[in-house]
């Protein structure tokens, strides 16, 4: 079957983008207030992604370990900051940025080598054009899954301070008092991963499959690197959401096995 | 004729004395306690030594309970009582030095020391959902339990039916079956009934007699007089020894 696809001209867009602005008109008729909003947000991407082609275009072109590194720094960093964000309360001091954020760096560096180096095997192995797509998948979907498990872990805590210190007054560890919030935890990181596997397929279609049959790839061919980038997520949300976890019970105890909670900050306003 | 008030006064460092295992015999601080039979544990060497024990809000505190012996602990509500226990059991971060036996905290990690120190506080938390499992041994529970009027099948009774006295009760027995040397209590008998508050004294007196060290947060100053010669009094975070008029009344 011969490979092609569609290119779409600025025109195309331009076209597309009259149904963004009917939105904004419909946020005018019913006064809903978020048409100058919707405007910023549909520009904002727009710049961003053509930006991000700009960039990729010229990561594929160069094909360098230091700048394919480089951008992957910077995007691991974003999504630390994300995972920042999105905490009610956070770790104090650097551990709010540094937990979630070594911990996906741990994660998804170590699962998309893993890929690389088994399943797709480019040449050179860091090629950006595998590189990078792989490793956002991953990184995405890590970072929800740490943010998810590091907020439940902190909420559960504070709510259920007093069952996780009536272990420890009763001689258990850190580690046992704090096991069935760390289980809770950990299933929330986990749940998302778990579910959208299940719907995968008969709810939705994933966006990467869908973007392979559309540039003309076989669909089975485009199916079977799916359920290789969900195994690959799968592996990754879960080596992460382990590692924040137990370093988020790691720091919210201490060598005296008891529970510091002090080293949270006030809840967050939303 | 025992003399329990050797112990350093609360607050006072500069009047620290070293206990060599003799008697410190001070007489000035010695009440009049009535003679009665000494408790077979009973010994002048200090079970959990106290000094300058404190955290951010608990001025430094120091004092010695011995083994088979009760100080209740008393003082306004926010005054840190609760404090104090908390930092003896090292449940928040505190300074200072407590020991048991002579070997110092420090040396000792955290759940060892809490399963030979053992801490009930006021309202205590619960990680099961039944009774049962929240004892490592129910047939060494039983006994205790039944002498605080718990049956045979209160294994199975789920934790959120019960009264606030039912918990603090199973509480204490809970605490009691890993075999701590001191346990610090904070209003153990506080939403109890007459005869259970009776019980639960009685039962921990049989402990006292057997060498248990006892730390008793009450507000209650009878109950204060009947379960405790010495007192601390505890007020805007600062721990002190009542001496002189206490006790008023005897002993049980």
């Amino acid at each position: 079957m011969a490979s092609y696809y569609v290119t779409l001209s600025y025109w195309d867009l331009a076209l597309a983008s009259v149904l963004v602005l009917i939105d904004a008109g419909l946020s005018l008729i019913f006064g809903l207030k978020i048409h100058r909003n919707l405007l910023i947000a549909a520009i904002r991407m727009s710049v961003q992604l053509t930006l991000i082609g700009l960039v990729l275009t010229a990561l594929f072109s160069l094909v360098s370990p230091l700048w394919t590194g480089l951008a992957v720094l910077a995007m691991i960093l974003f999504a630390g900051q994300e995972v920042m964000q999105r905490q009610d309360r956070r770790l104090s001091g650097w551990w709010s940025f540094g937990l979630g954020t070594g911990c996906m760096m741990m994660a998804s560096v170590l699962v998309t080598a893993f890929a690389l180096l088994t399943a797709i095997r480019p040449s050179p192995w860091y090629d950006p054009r595998y590189a990078i797509p792989l490793l956002g998948m991953i990184l995405g979907n890590c970072m929800t899954g740490i943010a998810l498990g590091l907020n439940t872990l902190t909420t559960s805590l504070m709510l259920r301070r007093s069952s996780v210190e009536a272990q420890l007054m009763l001689g258990a560890t850190r580690w046992d008092a704090a096991a069935p919030v760390t289980r809770d935890a950990l299933r929330s990181a986990l749940m998302p991963t778990i579910n959208s596997m299940s719907a995968t397929g008969l709810v939705s279609l994933p966006g990467m499959m869908t973007g392979q049959i559309l540039s003309g790839v076989p669909p089975v061919e485009a199916v079977k690197y799916q359920i290789l980038v969900m195994f690959l997520i799968a592996g990754g949300t879960g080596f992460g959401a382990v590692a924040a976890v137990l370093g988020g019970v790691y720091r919210l105890t201490d060598a005296r096995h008891r529970l510091r909670l002090d080293r949270l900050t006030a809840a967050q306003p939303i | 004729m025992a003399c329990y008030s050797w112990g350093v006064v609360a607050g006072d460092l500069n009047t620290i004395v070293v206990q060599t295992g003799e008697s410190v015999n001070r007489q000035t601080a010695c009440p009049e306690v009535p003679k009665e039979p000494e408790p077979p544990f009973q010994t002048d060497a200090p079970l959990l030594q106290v000094r300058a024990l404190r955290t951010n809000i608990l001025k430094p505190a120091s004092f010695a309970l011995a083994a088979g012996e009760c100080i209740a602990v008393r003082g306004p509500s926010g005054a840190g009582k609760t404090l104090l226990l908390r930092a003896i059991a090292d449940l928040d971060p505190n300074q200072g030095l407590v020991s048991l036996e002579g070997r110092d905290r420090s040396k000792i990690p955290g759940p060892e020391w809490r399963r030979l120190v053992g801490y009930v506080p006021a309202e205590p938390g619960w990680w099961a959902e039944t009774v049962g499992e929240h004892f490592g041994n129910w047939t060494a529970a039983a006994a205790a339990l039944g002498k605080l009027g718990f049956p045979e099948e209160a294994k199975s009774w789920p934790i959120a039916r019960l009264s606030t006295g039912e918990r603090l009760r199973l509480a204490l027995v809970r605490a009691l079956i890993v075999g701590p040397k001191a346990l610090l209590l904070d209003e153990p008998t506080a939403a109890l009934d007459l005869a259970s508050v009776e019980a639960v004294e009685s039962l921990i007196a049989d402990r006292i007699w057997a060498g248990l060290a006892v730390l008793w947060v009450t507000h209650d100053a009878g109950q204060a007089r009947r379960i405790a010669r010495r007192q601390l009094v505890v007020e805007a975070g600062s721990v002190r020894e009542e001496v002189g008029q206490w006790p008023v009344t005897t002993s049980p």
